[in-house]
């Protein structure tokens, strides 16, 4: 593997376009590609890939190599790895990157310890150290109670980047690249493991990922009725959509798919409204990237008060009411 | 069915973060004494995936449990015993710190091995001290078997290990063959109480100890890394939160409404 050259990007396809996570690790695999002045390249794995491809050359892949078979339908590791082993030994890359999606968290580490190497997950910061020409990975450990940078010697390294953490890079329809077939011819007696069925949770409204202000509840709500009243009344007001720390799923008070934080749904709106909720580093490291976040909680100690531009201490069954009609007032 | 749920004993997790102190030295944080540590919260929810299979026939499955690391504390790592594991084994030496994802996943792997009948592996979807979720994969990698991450229901049907596995908007339902490994999220719901009867049974049972040697390996723990930590640092947070203030909260509610339109995000 001495000659290993260039970072390759594994793409995600998502409702028959481009992930905006792959749009995000390519940005970031652009930044690495240029320090090293080597190719930055993209596989996109499904059953049809089409005009992704090109979505992929206009995020800043110098060249896409698509592999579509209706086996690959569905995320499945069995099936996936035959496509992503070939790809790491055929076309012998210096870096991998992946998302720290559903797809990169679950195949990254089986990719890495099958090519004898250890993959950084979740990484906020990627860069290349210029002596050694090794990327530097940096990451969110003990919860998000500290930072951790990694190395790793080998001559594959191997990254999945944290989602909204990279920059993607605007999107360049002039851009000139190459999409090259990379069929794969999949071994059905590898794959042991089989999609039965998949199960979409929709939640009605804005997207949680998309919103650009986010009203969030915790612990401190009590039960499932404040979010489907005071909580989503506010939300709908700013147009956005209602979240949740890991204590109201666990209940059940709400689906899981609205939980945010470490292993729930990473989001970066312009408002974040957390309400009696602690503020935990788990949970921050969710949402620490929102712009503006603003706390309503009746423990002044609580963590969130260190997170927050902005507060008022009290309980939010009194404040969220007059506050809520108040911007109503406001933006009216 | 013989059943293996790998362990660890962690920080804990759920102390407020002041509690998280650098050791820069050693490149790992560290809680003052009164924190106790406790088995990674995901781990024991991999413990109750394993009871639930269990509970459908007690005499017919095993339940062993498997922990890695060093000074363990027996109190903390015998808790799946008192929820109902069967038996517990502990990898314990100095020798097994400072490993990595990779160094871990290789010993608790050669573990397996030794114990040598299994039918599914359990772990937790990631531990909460470096949060990497890479072992589960790792040993099913090592031990050539198949692996579903991320899972909130597991039941065996008919001679297969039928799973729920989270995604972002909802879940797949997949089927595998066993052998399998498992790694289990919280979505698949609180893990059981020790009982009082569980607890006396479990102050009864010793645990198992190997080393190193008696798994066969020579390289464990720091020795067995593939990964270097560069730095370890907890970055420093400005904390100026402005506090809107007054007697009467509604008035601080709408003054609070009157920041936000002066900070232009409404």
């Amino acid at each position: 593997m001495a000659d290993n050259k260039g970072i390759l990007v594994v793409g995600e396809i998502a409702d028959g376009k481009l992930a905006p996570i792959t749009a995000e690790a390519l940005g970031a695999g652009k930044h690495l590609a240029g320090e090293l002045k080597e190719e930055l390249s993209c596989i996109l794995i499904g059953d049809k890939v089409g005009d992704v491809a090109k979505a992929a050359i206009a995020a800043g892949a110098d060249k896409v190599y698509t592999t579509e078979d209706a086996a690959l339908k569905d995320y499945e590791n069995d099936a996936y790895m035959q496509v992503v082993e070939k790809a790491a030994k055929d076309l012998a890359p210096r870096i991998i990157l992946m998302g720290q999606t559903s797809m990169g968290r679950d195949l990254a580490p089986r990719l890495a310890f099958r090519l004898g190497v250890s993959a950084v997950v979740d990484c906020l910061e990627l860069s290349i150290d210029g002596a050694t020409k090794l990327m530097h990975c940096t990451r969110p450990v003990y919860g998000g109670n500290a930072k951790a940078t990694f190395t790793s010697e080998a001559l594959l390294q191997i990254a999945t980047v944290r989602q909204k953490a990279m920059s993607p890079l605007a999107p360049d329809a002039g851009r000139q690249g190459q999409v090259v077939a990379f069929p794969v011819t999949l071994d059905a007696a590898k794959i042991r493991a089989k999609v039965l069925e998949t199960i979409k949770e929709e939640v009605a409204g804005v997207k949680l990922e998309d919103a650009a202000a986010v009203v969030a509840g915790g612990r401190g709500m009590g039960g499932p009725e404040p979010f489907t009243k005071e909580l989503a009344e506010l939300a709908k007001l700013l147009k956005g959509a209602v979240g949740a720390s890991r204590p109201p799923c666990d209940n059940k008070w709400v689906p899981d798919t609205i939980q945010i934080g470490l292993t729930g749904k990473i989001i970066a709106p312009e408002l974040y409204i957390a309400i009696g909720l602690s503020g935990s580093s788990q949970h921050m490291s969710g949402c620490s990237g929102s712009k503006c976040i603003v706390a309503i909680n009746k423990d002044p100690e609580a963590n969130i008060f260190k997170e927050a531009r902005v507060g008022v201490v009290g309980d939010w069954k009194v404040i969220l009411p007059a506050f809520t009609q108040k911007i109503k007032e406001l933006i009216q | 069915m013989n059943m293996i749920v790998c362990c660890k004993q962690v920080l804990d997790p759920e102390a407020a973060p002041a509690t998280f102190k650098l050791d820069a030295a050693n490149n790992r944080m560290v809680q003052p004494p009164e924190v106790k540590p406790v088995i990674n919260p995901y781990d024991e929810q991999a413990v109750e995936a394993a009871l639930r299979i269990k509970d459908t026939d007690k005499a017919a499955h095993k339940i062993t449990v498997i922990t890695l690391g060093n000074n363990l504390l027996r109190d903390v790592v015998k808790k799946p015993l008192s929820m109902g594991a069967d038996e517990l084994i502990l990898l314990e030496d100095a020798a097994f710190e400072g490993g990595d994802g990779f160094a871990v996943a290789t010993a608790l792997a050669a573990a397996i091995k030794k114990v040598g009948q299994f039918d599914l592996i359990f772990c937790g979807r990631q531990e909460s001290e470096w949060d990497d979720g890479q072992v589960g994969s790792g040993i099913a990698e090592i031990l050539g078997i198949p692996s579903v991450t991320v899972a909130k229901k597991v039941e065996v049907v008919g001679g297969k290990v039928k799973v729920e596995r989270v995604t972002a908007d909802g879940f797949q339902v997949l089927e595998a063959s066993i052998p399998a490994l498992i790694t289990v999220s919280n979505e698949l719901g609180e893990a059981r109480y020790a009982t009082l009867k569980g607890i006396m049974a479990a102050s009864k049972k010793q645990p198992i100890v190997w080393k190193p040697a008696d798994i066969g390996l020579d390289k464990v723990g720091a020795a067995a890394r593939k990964t270097k930590v560069v730095k370890l640092f907890q970055p420093v947070k400005e904390g100026k939160c402005e506090i809107i203030s007054d007697d009467d909260l509604k008035v601080a509610a709408a003054k609070l409404a009157d920041k936000l339109r002066e900070y232009k995000v409404i």
